[in-house]
């Protein structure tokens, strides 16, 4: 059984359909890469799998005894107000509050976990500064950082490189590697360098006004026949 | 200096005085507490709102003949305030311009309606109890102090329970919600408990000292502190001296209490001010 398993997707915003006959699934330790142009409805597949839009039709089922609260989350933007008070260790620990039900109080096992995550991102140093006085590499490793604490599991990342330079963008990729390979934790990424998708990721699924889900070594093959248009910018 | 303490000495021997002492602390302390969030969800002006509200409700209660027309107003505000923030960060109207409609909306109701229905003409008058409270901070009796304690306790316990889940839910929503964190419980719950507060706060000190409790403290402590709980802590010890300083010196001063308690929260928000642009030009 897969990890998750979407089947005949219709995706959109209010009746208003976006994507659809979209098929694909998602198994524990893969890593998959979302490819396609901008608007064509990536963050809202993600958004719909992690339940923050309802689904126009189809099934997305989950496996493997994943539940809804396993599931660590990057969000494309963030929009935090200009004067929120909040540490990057309060931040990181709040990744935690989907897994303890209404147990109030975080562990003091979940406390020096947060703080391994912080480690992991090598962000260690920011531990007690303001969120908000953080530029944005820094804030996107917090984020990252927070998806951790709340997932095992399942990592879902929108495009986790956009406002990086290209030194943190390596870093991101091997970071994100290191998480699917060493913890083995199933990732999905929404990303628009198909170069780093082809490298990194074990399957791509490209969304527009076609969708194709396929192994990366299918991928690469097809690419220059089924989809001139991704290749030409390359 | 030794005859202002005599005479504070005098005052304090009658009930009525520690009455007031008693429910302003406790009042400024839960407000303080829901203000952080408040005013971080664009939602500062509320208690404003909210007496609006009551003031259209009493409009309809007095049009339709209702001689108590406290429950009634009772439970519409506090449907309203559950109403408008329940819906969380993701309304299509957000926090202030929700608050404002409503307010706005139900002041020009309720003005239309005293005025075309209305046989007692004391329209100025109800206005001015739903701004500075139906009965003043010193006319209070055991019944409503104890209500207050009651409402008090109640609130502090929720918050303290739910803070971790107030912090996730205020940061960021969406997140909280992709990971399982049930989001309309919580903000139900949140919503009931500022709702309780505002409610109760705006029929025993009126709703402009409450927009001042809710605003001041949080503005104040956010100056100077950059974590949420050092926020909240500063908020509510902020909020809890300027109500006891505001009482106290309005008793020996005889000047009017609650205007006296946002006037201290003027003044200890300069002071948080200069302390936070200091401390910000020393760290550059
Ligand atoms: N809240 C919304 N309500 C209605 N339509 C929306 C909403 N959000 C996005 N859309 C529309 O849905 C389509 C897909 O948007 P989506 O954000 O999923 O694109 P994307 O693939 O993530 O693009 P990008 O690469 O720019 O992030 C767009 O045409 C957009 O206009
Ligand atoms: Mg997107």
């Amino acid at each position: 059984m897969s990890l998750i398993q979407c089947k005949d997707l219709s995706l959109g915003y209010d009746g208003h359909e976006i994507v659809k006959n979209l098929s694909f699934s998602v198994n524990s330790g893969d890593y998959l890469c979302i490819v396609g142009e901008n608007g064509s409805g990536k963050t809202t597949l993600m958004k719909t799998v992690l339940g923050l839009n309802p689904l126009i039709s189809g099934e997305i089922k989950f496996g493997d005894g994943l539940k809804k609260n396993e599931i660590g989350y990057l969000p494309q933007q963030t929009p935090v107000q200009r004067d929120f008070p909040a540490s990057v260790f309060e931040i990181v620990l709040s990744g935690f509050c989907g897994g303890m039900g209404i147990n109030p109080f975080y562990s003091r096992q979940q406390k020096a976990e947060a703080v391994c995550n912080i480690e992991k991102m090598g962000i260690s140093n920011l531990k007690n500064r303001c969120y908000r006085e953080l530029s944005g590499g820094q804030q996107q490793r917090v984020l990252l950082a927070r998806a951790l604490c709340a997932t095992k599991k399942l990592i879902l990342l929108d495009e986790p490189v956009s406002g990086l330079d290209s030194k943190a963008t390596a870093e991101m990729y091997s970071i994100v590697k290191r998480l699917n390979s060493e913890d083995g934790i199933t990732v999905i990424m929404i990303s628009h360098d198909i170069s780093a998708a082809v490298s990194y990721a074990s399957h791509i699924l490209h969304i527009g006004t076609s969708c194709l889900f396929c192994t990366k070594e299918d991928y690469i093959k097809n690419q220059t026949t089924v989809f001139p248009e991704v290749t030409g910018n390359e | 200096m030794s005859e202002s303490l005599n005479q504070l000495y005098t005052y304090l021997q009658f009930p009525f005085v520690r009455y007031a002492l008693i429910v302003g602390v406790l009042i400024a302390l839960c407000s303080s507490l829901l203000g952080v969030t408040l005013v971080l969800k664009r939602f500062s002006f509320i208690g404003d709102g909210l007496s609006h509200v009551a003031f259209g409700a009493m409009a309809v209660a007095a049009v339709v003949g209702l001689t108590n027309d406290m429950p009634l107003v009772l439970i519409v505000t506090t449907v309203s305030a559950i109403l408008l923030l329940r819906t969380g960060t993701n309304a299509k109207i957000k926090g202030d311009a929700a608050v404002a409609m409503i307010s706005v909306g139900a002041l020009a109701i309720g003005y239309l309606l005293m005025n075309v229905f209305s046989k007692s003409a004391n329209v100025s008058g109800d206005v001015c109890t739903t701004l500075f409270g139906s009965t003043s901070i010193l006319t209070l009796n055991k019944t409503k102090v104890w209500l207050c304690v009651v409402i008090s306790v109640i609130v502090v316990a929720v918050f303290t329970i739910f803070y971790n889940k107030v912090f996730a839910l205020t940061f960021d929503e969406n997140f909280a919600k992709a990971t399982g964190t049930k989001a309309g419980v919580y903000n139900l719950i949140i919503a009931i408990i500022i709702a309780a507060v505002i409610v109760l706060a705006m029929n025993l000190v009126g709703s402009l000292l409450i927009s001042a409790l809710v605003i001041f403290p949080a503005l104040s402590a956010m100056r100077v502190f950059k974590t949420f709980r050092s926020v909240t802590i500063c908020s509510a010890i902020v909020s809890v001296i300027c109500a006891l300083a505001g009482i106290l010196i309005s008793i020996v001063a005889s000047t009017p209490v609650g205007s006296t308690i946002v006037l201290v929260d003027i003044i200890v928000f300069f002071g948080f001010f200069l302390v936070g642009s200091i401390k910000t030009r020393g760290a550059k």
